[in-house]
């Protein structure tokens, strides 16, 4: 099996996020950027799967220079090669799913896996955009995934509950938490990650079509109170709830 | 801006869902302040029933797309759908819930479209007859607000952020009835059954009211006393990244960033000290309690009311405390 996993690197999620002057994005300066975390749920899948049935999986990622430790860190996993799409500019899902486009319709993989989303700009786009452009079955959110005579059974979250989805191969599947445990890196891997091919390619990629007009912090919350300690306080917390929130 | 306004309004057996009335309300607001037609795009095979619920919240036409091909869901098929439907109204604005089917269903649309998506709106102005759409980023450390130059403005909204409000108690929507043609299609993806975790279940992101167990709860069984919490109040257990990973909560329940972002009436988090990426996740709730036995603890923080306690004897105290008033 030929698979190939799409990745981003994104700020790690204990990231205090600064905006930056331009209010437009945020200040990189003393972020850790890491593998986004639902694409290690992806790139996991990739490798068990090629760890049952043979094959190979490549990294495709899309994103500035900095990316190469995102795409390291899916090499020591144990993936086997990856491709760079260097691109600086912060771009919206369909222009991103364009470009892995053009780079994956060449390569006849037999399952294209993806994070359920970036946790940077939360856009959840990427996954069935990429599936529509290429023509290919989509199944999104996915925590079990089977693979036999080139069907997938993948079953996916939603609202209360799961469903069952059935499609043929080849098809794009994007990765939710659940799905399974991402290994740690070895050493060896580590290591070994180092020699593995990364092919930088550089693609002409239209503006997307969004305009970023302001970024702003949340609102600040109202101060809140300690109601007081222990058991003793329950009372009064009831009463708040009642009188004040009118919630109960 | 030219065309109407299209929301798709989603079902579930046969159903309409609570997030097709706060698309239509949100869609119906957009819609009169334009001047324009709200037509709503539904896909039901069973006898329609649906026009006079839609209709009061706004809705001018429904188009029903029929056909038995289309009785459970399939992505593309859905996608194939609505795409020939769009292209036939050409609309200004499609609007739809970021559901978990919105979700799935936006971005292969937007893609077969060749629109440009905006995903999870929070706030939805028009400025000078131009959409401008908040949304959060870093699961909400931060906002954005943008505008999309795609020739169709299509934007998905965040469940429980638009109420949905009558517009009209006896307005009847149109009814138009659309047969769609699959003959020489193959569907590439099918859902072949729905496993229900529990009959009426509230999904966490849908919840009015929701009870966290953190690191806090020491283990698995003690979640025993956040489940009695809950069903007093009528709400949904959720947790902390902490004990998901520690594999006492399904990862469903997860709040936070590489969880679900929720925005209950009520939050209660119990023995959650609120890392970052918690609070990112739990933050746009009304209102918030936090019990938790360290002070310093940062949920106090964002807490609107905190208890400075073992949540061992706080929590059955609260759950006891609330039985007893309910009673009254």
């Amino acid at each position: 099996m030929k698979i190939a996993v799409c990745i981003k690197q994104v700020p790690d999620t204990e990231t205090r996020v600064q905006i930056d002057s331009e209010k437009n994005w945020i200040k990189e300066s003393n972020v850790t950027f890491v593998l986004n975390p639902y694409d290690e749920f992806a790139v996991e899948e990739a490798l068990k799967i090629k760890e049952k049935n043979g094959g190979e999986v490549i990294l495709v990622c899309l994103g500035p220079e900095r990316s190469i430790s995102a795409i390291r860190t899916g090499l020591a996993m144990g993936a086997d090669r990856a491709i760079h799409i260097k691109e600086n500019r912060i771009l919206n899902g369909l222009s991103v799913a364009k470009a892995l486009a053009e780079i994956l319709k060449g390569m006849n993989c037999d399952l294209i896996l993806l994070g359920k989303q970036a946790v940077d700009d939360d856009n959840m786009q990427v996954g069935p955009m990429l599936a529509e452009l290429m023509n290919l079955p989509s199944i999104t959110v996915v925590t079990k995934l089977e693979i036999a005579d080139s069907k997938v059974l993948a079953e996916r979250e939603i609202e209360g509950g799961l469903e069952i989805v059935e499609a043929e191969l080849p098809a794009v599947i994007t990765a939710q938490k659940g799905l399974n445990e991402p290994r740690y890196p070895s050493l060896r891997g580590i290591m070994m990650a180092k020699k593995k091919p990364v092919e930088e390619v550089e693609l002409q990629i239209p503006d997307s079509e969004i305009e970023i007009l302001n970024m702003e912090y949340p609102e600040p919350r109202p101060e809140g109170k300690i109601v007081g300690e222990g058991p003793d306080a329950v009372k009064e917390l009831v009463r708040l709830l009642k009188e004040e929130a009118k919630i109960i | 801006m030219e065309g109407p306004v299209v929301i798709f309004a989603e079902t579930r057996n046969g159903k309409l869902r609570n997030v097709s009335f706060e698309v239509a309300t949100a869609g119906k607001k957009i819609a009169n302040n334009l001047g324009k037609e709200l037509i709503a795009i539904i896909i039901e095979n069973n006898e329609n029933t649906l026009s006079h619920s839609l209709g009061i919240y706004g809705v001018d036409k429904i188009i029903n797309a029929r056909n038995p091909l289309l009785e459970s869901y399939s992505t593309d098929g859905y996608a194939k759908t609505l795409s020939e439907i769009v292209e036939k109204i050409n609309p200004s604005l499609i609007l739809m819930s970021a559901s978990a089917m919105g979700r799935d269903l936006a971005p292969r649309l937007a893609a077969r479209l060749n629109v440009e998506l905006i995903s999870d709106c929070v706030k939805l102005d028009l400025n000078n007859g131009n959409i401008e759409v908040k949304r959060p980023i870093f699961a909400g450390k931060a906002f954005i607000t943008i505008r999309s130059n795609s020739r169709i403005k299509f934007i998905t909204l965040r469940p429980k952020v638009f109420t949905a409000e009558i517009f009209d108690e006896n307005k009847k929507a149109e009814l138009e009835e659309y047969n769609i043609d699959f003959s020489g299609y193959k569907f590439k993806s099918k859902v072949k059954e729905i496993l229900q975790e529990k009959e009426g279940k509230v999904d966490l992101t849908e919840a009015d009211i929701i009870v966290s167990g953190g690191r806090g709860m020491k283990g698995p069984d003690n979640y025993k006393i956040i489940e009695e919490l809950a069903d007093v109040l009528n709400g949904v257990v959720g947790a902390s990244r902490a004990a998901v990973d520690a594999g006492w909560r399904p990862h469903s329940d997860q709040v936070g960033q590489t969880g679900k972002v929720v925005s209950p009436t009520l939050y209660i988090a119990c023995g959650i000290s609120g890392a970052i990426q918690h609070l990112a996740g739990m933050s746009s709730s009304k209102w918030i309690v936090a019990i938790n036995k360290d002070p310093e603890a940062p949920i106090f923080k964002v807490a609107n009311y905190g208890i400075v306690g073992d949540l061992f004897e706080v929590v059955p105290a609260l759950t006891e405390e609330l039985k007893n008033i309910m009673k009254d």
